[in-house]
């Protein structure tokens, strides 16, 4: 496997999360999508929905409304209006 | 000439009085503290939202390009957003944002432009409604508030994007105090509409691959660029809050010291009257004990 993603998820009043990982799942508008490492750049907005982070065998999940997605070959960027973590469960 | 109890109370008064500015400089104190890591935190979102842009407006450009980018191509009517804080006690800091924006609003009216304004902070109203009562289009009070943040910031922004979409505004400048460090802080205008594409914004490194925007690069670009003006009104706000507990933390400094100052001095009146007081007395019990 590649190397791994860089991804970061902020909203205008923090960084939510920052770091690297395996995947990133996102609701485009157009339809969710996977980013992983080396993803050809590309950017689209986000519906309301879940984000989720895989990252080994860790599963982390964020609610985010009113975002966009940036992916760079820097990594990954979510710009989101609200974003906060959902409770692992 | 003032007398030994009036002298007494005069101390305790002033004495009193600096209990208070140096509880509301440590209370500033720790709220700048809280204030800059907020501004800090909110850092990386409009950095990010501002080279997005920036790399968004390189490819759109011409007749097509939104007009919240391009702007309306007049520059006749102008809207101005005056941001300061609610409270006062914070030296210079209101007046130096008010001052600021007065000096470009009669620049504007001498030039023959209509002039609109926004005010941000009970402060801002205050200072703007007596001169420019009949410009003044309406008033935010950050007081309604808890804590500063989205929806602080959202209802400004809307009625900005409502004034300019209804043709009453052609270009909008937000004036705010930008937070260089505690005892400096800069009366700051800053571009909302047409929007200011940052020059410092790094490129982003393609390696030569095509960006792929889903749905289309003008849809994506119609939709940042009003959420950039609530990013960036935030962003203000928060250097504002920064400034305000900067500004206050100074002018509370300096009154305190004043004060210390000012107790000294009377402190010393006090003693030098004290002194000839007493030395007076005894002269008289002496003088009065030789006639004896």
């Amino acid at each position: 496997m590649a190397g791994k993603l860089s991804f970061s998820l902020v909203s205008p009043e923090r960084e939510v999360f920052s770091g690297l990982v395996d995947q990133v799942d996102a609701p485009g508008v157009e339809g969710d999508f996977g980013v992983l490492a080396d993803h050809a750049p590309f950017m689209t907005a986000l519906r309301e929905g879940t984000v989720t982070v895989l990252d080994g065998g860790n599963r982390r999940q964020f609610e985010v409304e009113g975002g966009f997605a940036d992916v760079t070959p820097a990594g990954l960027t979510i710009l989101a209006e609200r974003a906060s973590e959902v409770a692992a469960g | 000439m003032a007398s030994l109890k009036e002298m007494r109370n005069r101390i305790g008064s002033v004495k009193s009085t600096q209990k208070i500015t140096k509880a509301l400089n440590m209370v500033a104190a720790a709220k700048l503290k809280r204030a800059q890591d907020q501004a800090e935190s909110a850092r990386p979102y409009a950095q990010k939202m501002a080279s997005v842009i920036a790399n968004l407006a390189a490819g759109v450009s011409g007749d097509d390009a939104p007009k919240l980018l391009a702007g309306t191509g007049a520059e006749q009517k102008h809207l101005i957003v005056v941001a300061t804080g609610d409270k006062g006690l914070a030296g210079g800091f209101n007046s130096n944002v008010i001052r600021a924006a007065r000096e470009r609003i009669n620049t504007l009216i001498k030039g023959g432009k209509d002039v609109r304004i926004i005010a941000v902070g009970k402060k801002s109203r205050d200072g703007l409604a007596r001169l420019y009562g009949d410009k003044l289009v309406h008033t935010f009070e950050m007081s309604d508030h808890k804590v500063i943040g989205l929806p602080a910031a959202e209802p400004i922004a809307d009625m900005i994007a409502e004034e300019f979409e209804a043709g009453r505004a052609d270009v909008v400048t937000l004036f705010y105090s930008r937070f260089q460090s505690v005892i400096s802080q800069v009366p700051t205008p800053k571009k909302l509409i047409p929007a200011e594409v940052a020059g410092d914004a790094p490129p982003v490194n393609l390696n030569g691959a095509v960006y792929e925007y889903e749905p289309s690069e003008e849809e994506i670009l119609e939709t940042l660029l009003p959420r950039n003006i609530t990013t960036q009104i935030l962003a203000a706000l928060y250097e504002n809050q920064a400034s305000f507990f900067g500004a206050q933390m100074g002018a509370m400094d300096n009154a305190t010291r004043n004060a210390g100052d000012l107790i000294n001095s009377l402190t010393l009146q006090y003693n030098r009257k004290r002194q000839a007081q007493i030395t007076t007395e005894l002269i008289e019990i002496i003088a009065g004990a030789e006639a004896l």
